[in-house]
């Protein structure tokens, strides 16, 4: 819905003032990001409040793959970058860059979804789908989600692309290349807290449940060691 | 796409049906959600009504036990999503730009795809009923009873999946709100001077903002425990039924507020108009919606004192909850100040607000000692918690969105509801209320447990529940009596005028029923309760306000299209959730339909945001860079700046306290002055 891109052939695009000086559609955007801060809250909490109390395996440490998902957390960082670059070349108007960055966005945020697609074909052949156990189930819904959302984030940067190719993208239509980027950052700091919480701290749970000493790098240990 | 959006012009029609499929007025979206939440409201009520015939007499056959436990969770989840929310949506709709002084809410498209997204999300629901699988766990579906081998058919599919679409209306509606009321409010309204109706409306939308999410994610994880053998909730694959306590909880308390804050907002803008007299407190009553609206987050664990969370969290969540009575006292004796040395005008819509005030205190009172956890122990799951909710949401909620409607339904048609049929429905209604619920306090304390179809008579419960299905009766007529108010009222020739009750919004300050773009010029707000400032002075002046802001031609100012978009993607939101109720069986695509109504969607949304702007009408050519808005930005400020564009980096100074300010403030905030633009004459006559 946010994707408002306008049709304004060559007349600059209005903005109206508002009470507060905040365009309208930035605000809406800052309004849906923080709901959407709810919605991977509550998936968050949901596989913190279930770790290490699958009762059957694969446990994390038999599946996870720290190493390779590092690749592709550091490719989607690099998208981030990417998408600094393609707002500066729009403020900048320049239009070869615009459409080059844009692409190369929506193309790294592409190699993170075929990471994930690997990943998740790769678990599923070692046993773990979305019924298997509370891990398969949190760790599907949480990442699946999350993947959505990237996917959803490169069809809005495509379509920004085609608009950047027909030479619609400039500093007065910035701010349609902005509310993609506050989208397309957050759903990548999301990936962060992700990463770390599943990956970084739980991706060496053991199982099964009901018994601490076999899952060593629990939340408590991770702070104690701290 | 472009080829398709650049053949189908924006829809034209000014009237007919086709007029009201396609319209982007608030004004109409609001009647919209107004006339379909009163049919739902019909519809929970005849539920209501089985309920009560059911439990009239003991050991009743009338119903079977899977009938009536669809009928009591059919009228909870109708009562609450299909009736009250959106009740309050119609206000906020109709009342919210008016009273702030815009030409319609910040992004009108977004408003009618939220309202298209809640009747489609309702007919999903109630659909079930065509199917004979109507949901049957409970408003708030605990789990694991809502897990397949315990909820086989898929009326607990219907539930959720019905919710979650009404979930994607409201957070849609919400948003636009939040933004609506942040940034388009008429020169020199800062915070402070806002009605006390469209603060509430703000911290209800924020409550909607942040707790849908919740039950997003907790609605998903019973669809995948339903429909893909995951175990969220299910015990024996390790997963916690406690854990769906928590999320429907998290979203549960602030939803309650989201339900009773609009009707406080509505009471506090009708006790003062009837007592002649400012609000008691003002700066207190919005201090305290605030501080509901946020202590709300604190206090979910109070609807679980009894699973066992342990002597600490109960204690702390005894503590918060009694905590929050404190802000809603300050509200009622603000409003008990409001009414003292007033000149009270008992008009039907003052007497609801008043029916409000008293019957929220005893569902305040009741809720208290839920607080209290021992006693807590005695009252869960029986029909003294029954009586509360109804005092609070039916006495509560209902009597002040009434008020409302008796309040604000001359200046949505022009015409004045008949105040005898309006003074006798609302008696009916008190009552009747107090006859159906009061009942219910004893029985609960006697032991009478909630969702029982019946009791045996030995229980000493007959006459009571006799008693409470009498109410009803009364409740019946009552709302029979509301229906033919209506009819006789809409029959009759336009008598309200436009300021019926000398009220302070600036909504009276225009014709009754409101012109399409609102305000002819946009107001210039200098306090609270504008409207008397200016009446109050005119009269001073010796020439007192007989008459609305004169009409102007429409064509002269700039509103957005109509739209095809908003519905079509809205189908597509349909089509995807109820898609979902079709389990092909096959392996990699047991779902095929959801994909088509994606897709629909998807074209409504690349189609939406590339929709030409409307054909230029006659007059309209001096606003060009207006029609490039592609109606997704109110243009209340155009005609303030018809060259708007040009003056985008110029700094300018307030010109009464000198202060630097953007261009794009439209006025100051350290002073509340309007902002002149020096670099454009300052025309508003458009």
């Amino acid at each position: 819905m946010a994707h408002q891109t306008e049709v304004s052939h060559h007349a600059p695009e209005e903005e109206h003032p508002t009470s507060t000086g905040i365009n309208n559609r930035k605000l809406l955007m800052w309004v849906f990001l923080s709901s959407d801060c709810l919605f991977f809250g509550s998936l968050i909490a949901t596989y913190m409040v279930y770790r290490g109390q699958s009762l059957v395996g694969p446990y994390p440490v038999d599946i996870i793959d720290v190493p390779i998902t590092t690749i592709s957390t550091f490719v989607l960082l690099c998208s981030s970058f990417a998408m600094v670059r393609a707002l500066a070349a729009t403020n900048e108007n320049r239009q070869g860059a615009i459409l080059f960055w844009l692409l190369m966005t929506a193309f790294l945020g592409a190699i993170f979804i075929g990471f994930q697609v690997y990943e998740f074909n790769l678990f599923r052949s070692e046993g773990l789908r979305i019924d298997t156990n509370l891990f398969g189930s949190t760790f599907f819904t949480l990442t699946g989600f999350h993947g959505a959302h990237v996917t959803l984030g490169i069809v809005w940067l495509l379509g920004l692309a085609w608009v950047a190719k027909k030479g619609r993208l400039g500093p007065k239509t910035a701010l349609d290349v902005e509310l993609a980027g506050l989208y397309w950052h957050f759903v990548d700091i999301v990936w962060i807290v992700i990463f770390t919480l599943l990956y970084l701290i739980g991706g060496f749970d053991t199982g099964p449940a009901g018994d601490p000493s076999l899952v060593p790098h629990s939340i408590t240990g991770f702070l104690g060691l701290i | 796409m472009a080829t398709l959006t650049d053949v189908i012009d924006r829809p034209t029609s000014q009237s007919g049906l086709w007029s009201w499929i396609t319209t982007v007025d608030h004004k109409r979206i609001g009647v919209l959600y107004g006339v379909t939440a009163f049919i739902f409201l019909l519809l929970g009520g005849v539920e209501a009504g089985v309920i009560r015939l059911q439990l009239a007499v003991p050991d009743n056959t009338l119903v079977d036990p899977d009938t009536f436990n669809q009928m009591f969770t059919m009228h909870g989840t109708t009562m609450i999503f299909l009736v009250i929310m959106p009740l309050s949506a119609s206000f906020f709709n109709f009342v919210i730009p008016l009273a702030i002084g815009a030409r319609d809410v910040a992004f009108p498209r977004l408003n009618a795809f939220s309202y298209w997204v809640f009747l489609f999300g309702g007919l999903l629901l109630n659909a079930s009923f065509l199917t004979n699988q109507a949901p049957d766990a409970g408003w708030f579906s605990y789990a694991n009873l809502t897990e397949k081998p315990f909820s086989a058919n898929q009326g607990l599919d219907y539930w959720a999946l019905g919710l979650q679409v009404l979930g994607v209306s409201s957070l849609a509606a919400a948003f636009n709100f939040v933004v609506t009321i942040v940034n388009l409010r008429a020169p020199g309204m800062s915070l402070m001077r806002m009605p006390l109706f469209v603060w509430m409306t703000l911290v209800t939308s924020i409550l909607l903002v942040l707790a849908f999410p919740v039950i997003t994610v907790g609605l998903i994880e019973l669809t995948f425990d339903r429909n893909f053998g995951t175990n969220f909730f299910v015990p024996e694959g390790g997963g916690d039924p406690i854990l769906w306590q928590h999320l429907f909880w998290v979203f549960g308390h602030p939803e309650v507020y989201i339900l009773i804050l609009p009707a406080m907002g509505i009471v506090s803008e009708v006790l003062p108009t009837f007592s002649r007299k400012p609000l008691f407190g003002y700066p207190v009553v919005v201090f305290s919606g605030v501080v509901i609206g946020i202590m709300g987050w604190a206090v979910w664990s109070h609807h679980m004192f009894t699973v066992g969370l342990g002597p600490v969290a109960v204690s702390v969540f005894m503590i918060t909850t009694m905590l929050i009575a404190v802000p809603t006292g300050v509200k009622i004796f603000n409003w008990i100040g409001t009414l003292w040395g007033g000149q009270i005008d008992l008009k039907t819509a003052m007497l609801f607000a008043l029916g409000f005030v008293a019957l929220f205190i005893v569902g305040g009172l009741s809720g208290v000692s839920h607080a209290v956890a021992p006693s807590d122990n005695q009252q869960q799951d029986t029909y003294y918690i029954v009586a509360h909710i109804h005092y609070v949401l039916f006495g509560g909620a209902l009597f002040g969105i009434f008020a409302g409607v008796y309040y604000w339904f001359p200046k949505v048609t022009g015409k004045l509801l008949h105040e005898g049929l309006g003074k006798l429905h609302f008696w009916l209604y008190f009552i009747g209320m107090n006859v159906t619920f009061f009942p219910m306090h004893y029985l609960g304390l006697n032991g009478m447990p909630r969702r029982i179809y019946t009791y045996a008579s030995e229980f000493g419960w007959d006459g009571l529940n006799l008693l409470a299905s009498l109410g009803y009766l009364v409740l019946f007529v009552g709302t029979l009596l509301f229906i033919v108010n209506l009819m006789i009222s809409l029959r009759k020739e336009p008598d309200a005028g436009h300021d019926p009750w000398d009220a302070p919004g600036l909504e009276w300050k225009i014709a009754s029923p409101p012109p399409v773009y609102n305000f002819a010029k946009i107001p210039q707000v200098e306090g609270l309760d504008q409207y008397w400032i200016e009446k109050r002075r005119a009269e001073a002046e010796g020439h007192p306000i007989t008459e609305p802001e004169a009409l102007v031609d429409p064509s002269t100012i700039h509103m957005p299209s109509p739209s095809y978009w908003p519905l079509v993607t809205a189908i597509g939101v349909l089509i995807l959730a109820a898609g979902m109720l079709v389990d092909t069986g096959w392996d990699y695509i047991r779902f095929p339909i959801p994909f088509i109504g994606g897709l629909i969607s998807f074209i409504g949304i690349v189609a939406w945001a590339n929709e030409p702007p409307a054909k230029e009408h006659a007059g309209g050519d001096h606003h060009p860079e207006a029609a490039h808005g592609g109606g997704h930005l109110a243009v209340a400020a155009v005609a303030e700046h018809p060259g708007g564009g040009a003056t985008h980096s110029v700094r300018l100074l307030c010109s009464n306290c000198n202060n630097q300010l953007s261009s794009n403030f439209r006025f100051c905030p350290y002073c509340g002055g309007a902002v002149e633009d020096p670099a454009e004459p300052h025309h508003q006559e458009g």
